[in-house]
Order: C-alpha cells, then sequence, then structure tokens
C-alpha cells in the first residue's frame, strides 16, 4: 500500500504505459490471441447441414430450448452436460494451475486477450510507451484530442463487434444481423450488446490490470493451488543481483569479467523488464499477487542478453524448488489428483453425450377425474404421454399396455402415431379395465412406448398406476 | 465516511465562515460517484418526460411523443394510441410470435373437418392444449375442470355415456343451442306402491338383483300408458337423445350415487327419489359467446375426454 498519508483504503490507479516487446512469448500470446478471436468472431457465421433445425453450426435457442452444437442437438433435459461441461473448465483450471500456475490468466484469460488488442490499438494509434507518456503529459490540442479520441473510437468498435458477436450465438446470425440494424431484433438483442460493450469498454480499456488484482476472484483461489513446485516466472537473484547487487553498464562494468570481479550481478538494471509489464509491477520483487504469468518480462530479459551476448534465462519460467536447487516435479499428489478427477470428468461427459437418449418418454396421470366409470361397469384411467424425439428423422411410434390383465388401451383415431424430427407431442390414451371387488386401490402397468422400423431405438415402459374407486373414496 | 478530495481524517473541512468568532461549520460533501449518479437519474427522468405519459395536467396528462402503439381493439377496429402497457400487451398479443403461430395452427384446425383433427395427433395436441383453456373459462364452474361434472346438477363428460349425443356432430349441437333436460315428477301420480315397482325394475335393467315380482309389477308401469315410461326411455329403455332421456341398463346415474349406496335399500330409495321428484336440468347455449372455431375445439375435447363415440 502506498502511503499517501491517509488512512484511507483506496488506492488512485497509477498509470501503466506497457511497451512492446517482440520474443517467443510475446509470438505465442498473438498465436493464442488469433486462434481464440478466429474462433469466437467466425464461429456464428459457420452453415451447418441438419435434416431439421437451423443451418447454424453453434446456436443456442433459447425459446425452443434447444442448444446445437454442430451435429449436436442438446436439449432442456441435458442442462447436466453444461455442469459437466463447466466442472471439466474448473478442474482443468486447477490442474494446470497446479503443474504450470497462472497459465489461463497470462494466455487464455479473455480480459487478457483484450487488454493485448486494447494495447495494440493503443499503440498503433498514439506510439509506444514513451510518446504514450509524453501525449498524456502534453497539454490538449488538436493532436491529443484526435488520437486519443481515435483510440476511444476503436475500443467502442471493438467492444461493440464484440457484444454483438455474442448476441448472435442466440439466434440466426445473419437474420439477426439484418435485424439490429434496422430495429426490429428483440429488446434482449439490444440490451446484451450494449452490455456487453460497456462491459469490454470498461474492463479492457480502462480497468485492465484493476479486474486481475482486485476484482477475480480466479486470480486469488489459484494462489492457493501454487506450492515449491508450481511453475512461475521468476527472476534469477543469485545470478542477476551477484555479491553487490544489479548494476548498470557503466564503462568500468562492461563486461561480465569486469562485473564479476566488482560483484555485480548479470542484471544491468535496464528496467525493460518493468517497463513491458501490463501489470506494472516488478518481477525481480519476487511472486507478487498482481503478475499474471504473461512471461512478457521473459521476453523482455531475453532480449536485452541476447544483445549483450549472455545467456538467456536471467528472469524465466521455473519454481520455487527448482531455484533453492531442489528437485522440481510436476507430478505430486496433487496435481494426480485433479489429473484423475479431469479424466473421470471427461469420461462421464463424453458417455452422457453419446448416450443421449434418441426418444423421450413421461407418462402423466390425469388426475381430475383420477378415474371414471363406464357405462359398461369398467374403469377408466386417462393418461397424458408427453414423447420427444431427440433425432433428426421421424420415428412411428406403437403404443401398448401391459401388466394389467385384460385392460383395453384407447389410444384415439389416429391413421399413425409419427413424430416428426425433433419435435414432441402430447398423446391422451384411456385405459379401461374391469376390477373385481376383490381389487381396490390402485395397480402398476406399464405403458409401452414401442418405435417402428427403428430397430436403433429400444422400446420405452413408462411405469403407470391405474386407479380404482374403493379405498381412493 | 466519504473519502473526497481533501477529506482527511481529523481535519474535516469548513465552510470558512465564523461566526461569534469560533463557531464554524464542517463541509462534508457527498462523494462524486453519488452526485453524479444523481445527475444521470435527472437526465433519465427528464428523457422519460418526453417520451412516455408523465405529468398529469387537470383531468388529463402528457401522452409523450414517438411512442405509438397500434393493436386491434376486441371490436376489430386498429387503434393507435400513446405508449401504455395495457396497450403493448394486447398488441404482442396479436403481434408476439407464439400469437401468430397459435393463430395460424388455429386456421388450420378451424379449417379442418372433424375426421381430419382426430386423425391427426398434432392437431389432437394443440385442440387440447387450447381448449382446455377455453373450457376452463366457459364450461368448468358447472363440469369442473376435468369434466367430472356433478351427480345430480351437471353430467360427467369424461365418461362414455351420453344423454344428447356422443357423436361430434350431436357435441357441437349441444354446445351451440344448449339444452333443457326434464323429467316429471311422478310424486302426485304414482301410489307409493308404484314407486317401489318402478324403482326395483328400473335397478332390474342394470342388473342389480331385486323382487322378482315387483320387478314384473313395474315393468306394467313402465311399459304401458300407466306410467308413460318408454315414450323417453324407450321400450329398450336405452334412452333417447333427443329427449337427453337417460340409458337405464348402463351402470352410470347421472342424478343420483346409486353406485355409491351401501345397500339395495339405499338404492331403491335413491331411485324412487328421482321418480318422485322428477328431474330438471338446463345447459345455456354458446353460440353467441364463443366463436364457431372455439366451440370446434371444444366438442373435440369434450369428445376426447371419455374417449369418444
Amino acid at each position: 500500500m502506498v502511503d499517501t498519508g491517509t488512512d484511507t483504503l483506496y488506492q488512485q490507479r497509477m498509470p501503466i504505459y506497457p511497451r512492446s516487446v517482440k520474443g517467443r512469448f510475446r509470438n505465442f500470446k498473438w498465436a493464442v490471441l488469433g486462434f481464440a478471436y478466429s474462433v469466437y468472431f467466425l464461429l456464428p457465421w459457420l452453415r451447418w447441414e441438419r435434416n431439421v433445425g437451423p443451418d447454424q453450426a453453434v446456436l443456442f435457442d433459447i425459446a425452443a430450448r434447444k442448444f446445437y452444437l454442430f451435429n449436436l442437438v442438446a436439449h432442456a433435459q441435458d442442462l447436466l452436460w453444461l455442469v459437466g461441461v463447466l466442472l471439466i473448465a474448473a478442474l482443468l483450471l486447477f490442474f494446470v494451475t497446479g503443474i504450470a500456475g497462472r497459465v489461463f490468466c497470462g494466455y487464455f484469460c479473455f480480459q487478457t486477450l483484450w487488454t493485448d488488442l486494447y494495447l495494440l490499438i493503443e499503440r498503433l494509434v498514439q506510439g509506444d510507451r514513451v510518446a504514450r507518456i509524453r501525449l498524456d503529459k502534453s497539454p490538449w490540442n488538436a493532436n491529443k484530442l484526435l488520437r486519443k479520441a481515435a483510440t476511444h473510437a476503436l475500443w467502442l468498435a471493438v467492444a461493440f463487434w464484440t457484444g454483438l458477436t455474442f448476441t448472435l450465438y442466440w439466434d440466426n446470425a445473419p437474420q439477426l444481423l439484418v435485424k439490429w440494424f434496422t430495429g426490429s431484433a428483440p429488446f434482449a438483442a439490444y440490451a446484451t450488446t450494449l452490455f456487453l460493450t460497456a462491459t469490454t469498454y470498461v474492463m479492457a480499456g480502462l480497468a485492465r490490470e484493476q479486474v486481475c488484482t482486485y476484482m477475480c476472484p480466479y486470480a486469488r483461489f489459484q494462489s492457493a493451488m501454487f506450492d515449491a513446485h508450481t511453475r512461475i516466472v521468476a527472476y534469477d537473484e543469485s545470478r542477476g543481483e551477484g555479491a553487490q547487487g544489479r548494476h548498470k553498464i557503466s564503462r568500468e562494468q562492461k563486461s561480465r569479467e569486469q562485473r564479476r570481479q566488482q560483484g555485480s550481478g548479470d542484471c544491468i538494471d535496464c528496467g525493460f523488464c518493468v517497463q513491458v509489464c501490463p501489470t506494472g509491477i516488478d518481477i525481480r520483487n519476487g511472486l507478487q499477487v498482481q503478475c499474471i504469468s504473461c512471461a512478457l518480462c521473459i521476453d523482455a530479459c531475453d532480449t536485452i542478453m541476447e544483445s549483450l551476448g549472455w545467456e538467456s534465462g536471467l528472469i524465466r519460467y521455473t519454481s520455487e524448488a527448482a531455484s533453492d536447487g531442489r528437485k522440481s516435479s510436476v507430478w505430486r499428489p496433487k496435481t494426480i489428483a485433479y489429473g484423475l478427477a479431469l479424466l473421470i470428468a471427461i469420461a462421464a461427459l463424453a458417455w452422457s453425450v453419446s448416450s443421449q437418449a434418441p426418444l423421450d418418454v413421461a407418462v402423466i396421470q390425469v388426475r381430475q377425474p383420477l378415474f371414471v366409470r363406464l357405462s359398461d361397469g369398467n374403469i377408466q384411467n386417462s393418461y397424458e404421454l408427453h414423447l420427444e424425439n431427440k433425432t433428426n428423422e421421424a420415428i412411428e411410434l406403437a403404443i401398448m399396455m401391459r401388466g394389467l390383465a385384460g385392460a383395453e388401451l384407447d389410444v384415439g383415431r389416429f391413421d399413425a402415431l409419427i413424430l416428426a424430427p425433433q419435435r414432441s407431442l402430447r398423446v391422451l390414451v384411456h385405459v379401461r379395465w374391469r376390477s373385481s371387488h376383490s381389487e381396490k386401490g390402485s395397480r402398476s402397468f406399464f405403458l409401452d412406448v414401442i418405435p417402428q422400423e427403428r430397430k436403433d431405438i429400444g422400446m420405452i415402459s413408462a411405469p403407470a398406476t391405474f386407479y380404482m374407486p374403493g379405498n381412493n373414496r | 465516511m466519504s473519502q473526497t478530495k481533501g477529506n482527511k481524517q481529523g481535519a474535516v473541512q469548513t465552510t470558512g465562515h465564523a461566526w461569534d468568532g469560533d463557531i464554524q461549520e464542517f463541509n462534508n460533501p457527498l462523494p462524486g460517484w453519488w452526485l453524479w449518479s444523481f445527475y444521470a437519474t435527472v437526465v433519465f427522468a427528464v428523457v422519460y418526460w418526453v417520451f412516455y405519459p408523465a405529468w398529469p395536467i387537470a383531468d388529463s396528462y402528457t401522452k409523450g411523443v414517438m411512442n405509438n402503439v397500434t393493436f386491434v381493439d376486441g371490436k376489430g377496429n386498429e387503434k393507435t394510441t400513446h405508449w401504455n402497457t395495457r396497450s403493448v400487451l394486447l398488441r404482442d398479443l396479436q403481434e408476439g410470435k407464439t400469437a401468430v403461430l397459435s393463430r395460424e395452427y388455429m386456421d388450420k384446425v378451424a379449417a379442418a373437418g372433424y375426421s381430419e383433427i382426430l386423425a391427426d395427433p398434432e392437431m389432437m395436441a394443440f385442440t387440447r392444449s387450447m381448449a382446455k383453456g377455453i373450457f376452463g373459462d366457459n364450461c368448468a364452474p358447472c363440469h369442473g375442470a376435468g369434466g367430472a361434472g356433478v351427480i345430480g346438477l351437471f353430467p360427467n363428460l369424461a365418461d362414455d355415456d351420453w344423454l344428447w349425443g356422443g357423436s361430434v356432430e350431436d357435441i357441437e349441437m349441444t354446445i351451440n343451442d344448449g339444452h333443457f333436460g326434464f323429467m316429471p315428477a311422478f310424486r302426485e301420480t304414482f301410489s307409493e306402491a308404484q314407486l317401489n315397482d318402478v324403482a326395483s325394475y328400473v335397478l332390474s335393467l342394470s342388473g342389480q338383483s331385486v323382487d322378482a315380482s315387483a320387478s314384473a309389477r313395474g315393468k306394467t308401469v313402465f311399459q304401458t300408458d300407466e306410467g308413460g315410461c318408454h315414450y323417453c326411455h324407450t321400450p329398450a329403455a336405452t334412452g333417447l337423445k333427443s329427449q337427453g332421456a337417460a340409458n337405464l341398463t348402463d351402470q352410470i346415474w347421472t342424478i343420483v350415487d346409486v353406485n355409491g349406496a351401501a345397500d339395495l335399500e339405499g338404492k331403491m330409495a335413491l331411485v324412487k327419489q328421482v321418480i318422485s321428484n322428477g328431474v330438471e336440468r338446463r345447459m345455456p347455449h354458446w353460440s353467441e359467446r364463443l366463436t364457431p372455431a372455439q366451440i370446434k375445439l371444444l366438442t373435440v375435447y369434450v369428445h376426447e375426454l371419455g374417449g369418444g363415440q
């Protein structure tokens, strides 16, 4: 906490002007960003052929409660899959964090990705670190106004397209896009788009590293998964500081031999690693909660070391154990447990998805009246059958009953009971049975729904209850 | 609480005035975020006044601009008013996505014949869900939500016995025109002995073991002009749908709960009560209250309740 002479807990934000850097981690981050953006921004536009349903590869149709993922159609009953996906995501985060630290934060988190893009825009419009600092300090003039306005306009454009793209996942993308701009889209589409535009602009443009430092819960609880073997971005203190601490390059301290003699370390205190840091910390102070492990300081330090002709790795991925000279191991009880849990969750989800029931049957007893006496003295019960076809082909069904000897089943006067692809249907059936005097109360039986000419779909036996006058009275 | 600029703990700003030498006034301004949120709500309110109904003026109010809602009122006239939730709801009920879909399907069902509807599972499912609401609004107060009726007052629609006919044509006619069901009271006409005899005969028709001689005497009363019962109930006692006369040979009793009586004596008492007092039941006609399409849906719904004829 910076002492500002007051007892306030609020810390004024120090502006951070991250400097651009080139290197292998920066290249990897650009690759991740390119891949993630291609998927996110293009996926709603990918067309997909289906017998029935929309021709969009990924579409979450809330109104119809159908969620299209390529060849998979998830229904409302499959909500458990979402639990599975979230569980896998959480376990994957635990597992990866246990092994390699905050990899998610540094390379894959959308906050990091969007902030990276916003920084790129800022750099292209306003120039690199020094130019930006100078621009901020200069008085307002036409040039400053133009550059600042252009930056924010581009940020808003990116934010808007981000929000709109998210919205496009929930309806037919080309149609919704036209509707959006002609003012005929649903209110929810405008609300979602504008909300995400606002949050993207504020989080990636204005709040930036404060999201990671103050808002993000993952940032904090990932620390709980750290131990001495977790890989972290760290400064090699013994090499960098030497006996007498870091020292800038000077005439007396130019070559490594000269520096060794005078007890200086390899760190030339150029400050490049601090300047490139998007969270504005000095990695040489050790592991800090602000560090998102983006590894840009590694790129920065390696650039300097290579230009001096010294070996790289003054700042590098290592672990506490390794830097203490102990053996660092990837497979520890914790990571093995996370890995196993992850494998089990993936297997369970895969099994659940592959064994999705093609046909869903539910029997709902008509309870008003529970039973009716017919003219011939028989008792009649009625049931509403909810049938749902989850396949892409029509299914012809036959309904039979078993378990009540001599009972009669009336399914109506249909020519054929054909369940259209991806559709559900409710059918009212009547069961008539003569109960002898000895049988009162209720009897259990089964209503069998049998797919015709479809060997791949098995019969479904739905339990039902037949109520009679007697004990019910 | 508020930590604004220059407001340091223990050194609260004052307004700078001093009265009587040492009386000063603390200055604790509102936090900036609070103040700006307040200004934003003020701006919002002003914009709201312009576009939405807002200010009362005598017996009227400001209507707002550029907020017209067009809908079709109950009489079929297109109306345009200023924005109000009632009109928005009416418009949604007419132009909303599901409203349009349901209207289209309603037109399809209305254009289809009864046999066509009965043979199509999808049309039946649509009919059931739509008619359930119409039935609940109009029929359920008497016949009950599931059509089970009330013994003695309103017939059970969920069984397979139909006083006025159970074909779709008969049911449609019943709903359209209503019915007046009537059986004269015989308490003045019949002696106690005759009442006993006719009641015995009526019970024997549905398979109850009764006194054979009483039943034979009752048969004579029933089948001749002495009682005249056969005119409406027919000589076979299976009822006459043009009169709404009940079938006496089946197991269904709509006026008294004969099946629920514990013993023969109880059953006799109940049947005698009906013969003595007669029956008078009335169902209103619905042709003026419901549209032909609604009556069609109701017809199919009622027909399906008990399995149909």
